[in-house]
């Protein structure tokens, strides 16, 4: 029997030679490579695993050129110079992995390899129940939008169930252009039958035929495994006109975005999946009622989607028995920038930042102090380490003039000038608004200059007053979240680390 | 008669806009095809022309000043060609705080050339980019459609001196 010798497919993963590596291994003979998704333990990729009778060994980072002296050692057997077990590694062992569960695992384009590993079961149990069961189920579970605004995701299901048209829309926002939040594209490109199923059990309960994802052009991986996964999905009868015999129909298309980072906000999605520029609506009416062509749309980031099929499988109160207060089940975290053990963690929410930046992870890779980190994406606050306390918790954050967001975390280590990182903040928010309202086309200008004077030392006092007036009037006055929250880095930046502006 | 001058339209390329109405024609069923279809043209020809706006317009019964309009809007699609192989450095949080900013000044200072711009042999095109999703394995650099995680100066050298 050849042995089976894992290594990840994952754009991360191939960014520092998985391609290679997998090639070594193949070309030297006596094991089958299956490619998978990243396990999410970024700093050992390329991460090589050897299936054996006591489980999956770890060997990482493996460089192509360690390949052949990690063969002759036994590796092949489990033998040498190896992680242990990964299944038993701190990192993996601590976590809590819901939405997670198959990605690094499974081959993510194997049908089989979803299924044996429990793939449909959340969208059988969905097929035997009625929609309004599905959409309660989704309620009473608590789970809310992973995409950053935390709204609950049942609640959103139950307006368009009861919402009357002659046509209804699932769409996926997989426009992940935030800094420091890569969990969407690790989880299309690991475990992408989960999010057609997620999106499946959507439009199974709202009643919608037709779904779209949203996938930023800036992963063309992601792409390619999405539609690849979509067409085997229909082979499979999973998707299409007569779902698992069912007679529920529902078909799903891909549609790549094309460089603009407002484009994540979900109003502008829909217009550019319309064929239109990628400009703000205003609310009301809400997507829910009148979305996508005018339609009754459920709008949910990959996340959530993903999260579903796991709810149906095990039941609402198993998920909602995870998590603290009012933001229930598990997050997936990711650690990123200037860290030394960056990746994925999903545990339940009420974890502590200090808890996800030091023990999960180690610090800086500079190897100096930790200075700040931004928690949330560019719209997220800069936090310093007097709040590692902080439980990541959507209303804890809120309460801290911060926000969980997408759970992505970016760590700065002491060498990081925050003055600079609030000038990029609003240079970021001019070069990217879509320009419909003044507060945020023009404020965030003005921003740029007025932050210029400051580090100057123009008028300090007063343009520090100019500044904090500037936010307030963004932060009240702007369409969408994009120039609605652009204040939240700067103004965190000038409470946490007002020396940088010479305050 | 005025005699006012007006620039004339450029030669359109012999069979391109044959081929631009062929695509978008193709295309043209998808819901909200527009973006499908200038992704499309500039997969084949590399970039939008302005002579193509015009026959998608006509093909999708949209006014000209539609169509440019959504060409124009999103960063994604070119107006003429790009050099042979794009070098695209990611310039946001997660990279900076590994020295993305520094790795940009080395990358304009080696090739000679801003972002936005192509150097003056047309071989390489210099870009921005706002987040590849590898943010634990920074700085990260694509070159021709490859991505690299955590470039260094000297790694960049390498890979430029392969693209060129």
């Amino acid at each position: 029997m050849t042995v089976r010798v894992f290594v990840p497919r994952d754009s991360a993963a191939c960014s520092v030679g998985a391609d290679e590596v997998a090639e070594r291994i193949a070309a030297a003979g006596g094991a089958e490579v299956v490619r998978t998704g990243s396990r999410g333990m970024l700093w050992l990729e390329p991460l090589v695993e050897v299936e054996t009778a006591a489980g999956r060994v770890g060997y990482g980072p493996v460089a192509p050129e360690d390949v052949d002296g990690l063969i002759a050692a036994g590796m092949l057997s489990g033998g040498g110079d190896s992680l242990g077990l990964v299944e038993e590694l701190p990192w993996m062992k601590r976590q809590q992995r819901l939405t997670f569960q198959r990605v690094g695992v499974v081959d993510p384009l194997s049908t089989a390899d979803y299924v044996a590993h429990g793939g449909t079961r959340g969208l059988l149990a969905t097929l035997a129940m009625t929609p309004a069961d599905v959409v309660e189920t989704v309620v009473d579970s608590g789970l809310r939008g992973r995409g950053g605004a935390g709204f609950p995701t049942g609640i959103k299901w139950r307006t368009v169930l009861g919402a009357d048209a002659d046509l209804k829309f699932v769409c996926c926002n997989a426009d992940e252009g935030d800094s420091g939040t890569y969990a969407d594209r690790m989880l299309i490109e690991g475990d992408p039958f989960t999010l057609i199923e997620g999106m499946t059990i959507a439009a199974y309960a709202v009643g919608a035929a037709e779904g779209y994802v949203y996938l930023r052009s800036e992963y063309p991986d992601a792409v390619a495994t999405l539609k690849d996964a979509i067409e085997r999905a229909r082979d499979e009868g999973w998707l299409g006109p007569d779902i698992l015999g069912s007679g529920f129909g529902f078909d799903l298309h891909v549609r790549v975005g094309a460089g603009a980072y407002i484009c994540g906000e979900e109003t502008s999605m829909l217009e550019s999946l319309e064929g239109k520029r990628g400009m703000v609506r205003a609310k009301p009416p809400i997507p829910a009622l009148e979305g996508l062509f005018g339609r009754p749309t459920v709008v949910n980031n990959v996340l959530s989607l993903a999260t579903v099929p796991t709810i149906l499988a095990h039941g609402a109160a198993e998920y909602a028995a995870y998590g603290t207060g009012r933001s229930l089940g598990t997050s997936v975290f990711q650690l990123g920038g200037n860290v030394a053990r960056g990746g994925i963690v999903e545990t339940a929410f009420g974890i502590t930042l200090g808890e996800l930046v030091n023990d999960f992870g180690g610090g800086t890779s500079s190897g100096r102090p930790i200075r700040a980190v931004q928690v949330g994406g560019p719209l997220g606050a800069y936090l310093p380490v007097e709040q590692f306390d902080l439980p990541m918790d959507y209303e804890a954050f809120a309460a801290a003039g911060a926000m969980v967001g997408h759970g992505g975390i970016v760590v700065f280590d002491e060498t990081v000038d925050m003055a600079a990182m609030a000038r990029f903040a609003f240079e970021f928010c001019a070069a990217e608004s879509c320009g419909k309202c003044t507060p945020c086309r023009v404020g965030a200008v003005r921003g740029v200059e007025t932050i210029d004077r400051i580090v100057s030392g123009t008028d300090r006092t007063k343009n520090l007053v100019v500044l904090e007036d500037l936010c307030e009037l963004m932060t009240d006055g702007s369409l969408c979240a994009m120039g609605g929250l652009t204040p939240m880095p700067v103004r965190s930046a000038v409470r946490h680390f007002g020396e940088d502006f010479h305050v | 008669m005025t005699s006012e001058v007006v620039a004339a339209a450029p030669v359109p390329v012999p069979g391109r806009a044959r081929r631009v109405r062929e695509i978008a024609e193709e295309l043209r069923g998808l819901r909200g095809a527009l973006i499908p279809i200038l992704h499309a043209v500039q997969e084949e020809f590399g970039y939008v022309d302005q002579p193509d706006v015009a026959v998608i317009a006509d093909v999708l019964n949209l006014a000209v000043a539609e169509v440019h309009g959504v060409v124009t809007f999103y960063k994604d699609f070119r107006r003429k060609a790009a050099g042979r192989t794009t070098v695209a450095i990611c310039q946001a949080e997660a990279c900076r705080s590994v020295g993305a900013v520094e790795l940009a000044e080395h990358a304009k200072r080696t090739v000679g050339c801003g972002f936005g711009e192509t150097t003056y042999d047309g071989r390489l095109t210099l870009e921005e980019i706002y987040c590849f999703g590898n943010c634990a394995l920074g700085p990260a650099v694509q070159v021709a459609g490859k991505l690299h995680g955590r470039v260094t100066a000297t790694r960049l050298n390498a890979l430029l001196g392969e693209a060129r």
